[in-house]
């Protein structure tokens, strides 16, 4: 039988430093829920917002798989690999921090903010060798479709990471309805919307609720007015 | 109040001390750097910690487990993710605060 969580837009954790304003749909830094750590390999999905010529100074990270999708303006990158890149919305971003790097992003804009999600997944092996990828989403002006931005497999559609995850994006037109199937046995999904409100398996939600769902094989989507959503299928047990 | 001791394990240095900046910031907590097992192992025979945190790039790190849980079979050891990021207090927080 299936399982859920639902987390309402409003219910989020809320950190406002002036530069950055981060709400959180799990526990991170000063926000702690033991109800809400994570969902199954999804550790972090923190939707931020930050202000323009701002951004987060050198510091570092290991052993997590962590994924960026702009949402709107641009973030200017730098690692200790060598990397330097700017990333803008359109493009999604992964770093696969295994034995450790440091970074830094910066809004370079600085008459705009950048606002963009932050996802963190518990990677299927420790200590990799670190690295860094970004691709343009060519296919994500597509309507009414499933579009896949990440995956684990190296010559799959968008970029892909060292766990048995798959993410799409989707834009549904008002009562466009789809089904979802799983890729893995164990698996779940956790589906968050970025604008619009949707029905999953009957369940209402709106702009920038989280909903997690598992012990399912296949997921209805129907759009109740237009909407825009990302679904992210991650292994319950890792 | 006494101080919550925790044991960092980890071999990069630069996260490490991160890490334990972090951890002493908290002020109810202090924790104490090994870069290897051996001196893991050292720490603990001189410190009652509370906390193992397990890092990055610890070289056999199942052997240094399975050692722990024998010769010290109520600690807690929690692997560590993200380097010093915004996991880390809850990470503390789910063993030394439960509920």
């Amino acid at each position: 039988m299936a399982q859920t969580v639902l987390h309402k837009a409003n219910t989020r954790g809320v950190a406002d430093h002036g530069w950055l304003k981060s709400y959180q749909s799990f526990s991170f830094a000063g926000y702690y829920n033991p109800d809400r750590v994570n969902f199954g390999a999804l550790r972090v999905l923190n939707d931020d917002i930050v202000t323009g010529g701002m951004g987060f100074g050198e510091h570092p990270h290991d052993n997590m798989e962590i994924i960026s999708i702009p949402l709107e303006g641009e973030l200017q990158h730098k690692d200790s690999m060598g990397n330097t890149a700017t990333i803008k919305a359109g493009e999604i971003q992964v770093m696969s921090a295994g034995t450790g790097i440091f970074h830094s992003e910066y809004n370079s804009d600085k008459n705009n903010p950048a606002k963009f999600l932050q996802i963190w997944l518990f990677p299927n092996q420790r200590n990799v060798t670190p690295r860094y990828d970004q691709i343009l989403l060519e296919n994500q002006t597509k309507r009414n479709e499933f579009i896949q931005i990440l995956s684990p497999d190296k010559d799959d559609e968008g970029v892909w990471i060292y766990q048995n995850a798959w993410f799409n994006l989707a834009y549904f037109d008002t009562n466009y309805s789809q089904t979802y199937q799983l890729h893995q046995q164990g698996n779940g999904v956790y589906i968050f919307v970025l604008k619009g409100q949707i029905t999953v398996n009957g369940q209402l939600l709106e702009t920038r609720d989280g909903f997690g769902v598992w012990e399912i094989d296949s997921l209805d989507i129907k759009a109740v007015v237009d909407a825009e959503f990302l679904l992210m299928e991650v292994p319950m047990e890792f | 109040m006494s101080l919550a001791q925790i044991l960092i394990i980890g071999s990069n240095r630069t996260i490490m001390e991160t890490i334990e900046r972090l951890i002493n910031k908290n002020g109810i907590w202090e924790a104490t750097i090994a870069f290897t097992n051996d001196e893991a192992l050292r720490e603990l025979n001189s410190t009652n910690f509370k906390l193992v945190l397990l890092g990055a790039g610890i070289e056999k790190e199942t052997q240094l487990i399975e050692t722990l849980s024998q010769l010290y079979p109520a600690l807690p050891v929690v692997t560590h993710y993200g380097g010093g990021s915004g996991l880390l207090y809850a990470e503390i927080y789910q063993v030394l605060m439960p509920g």
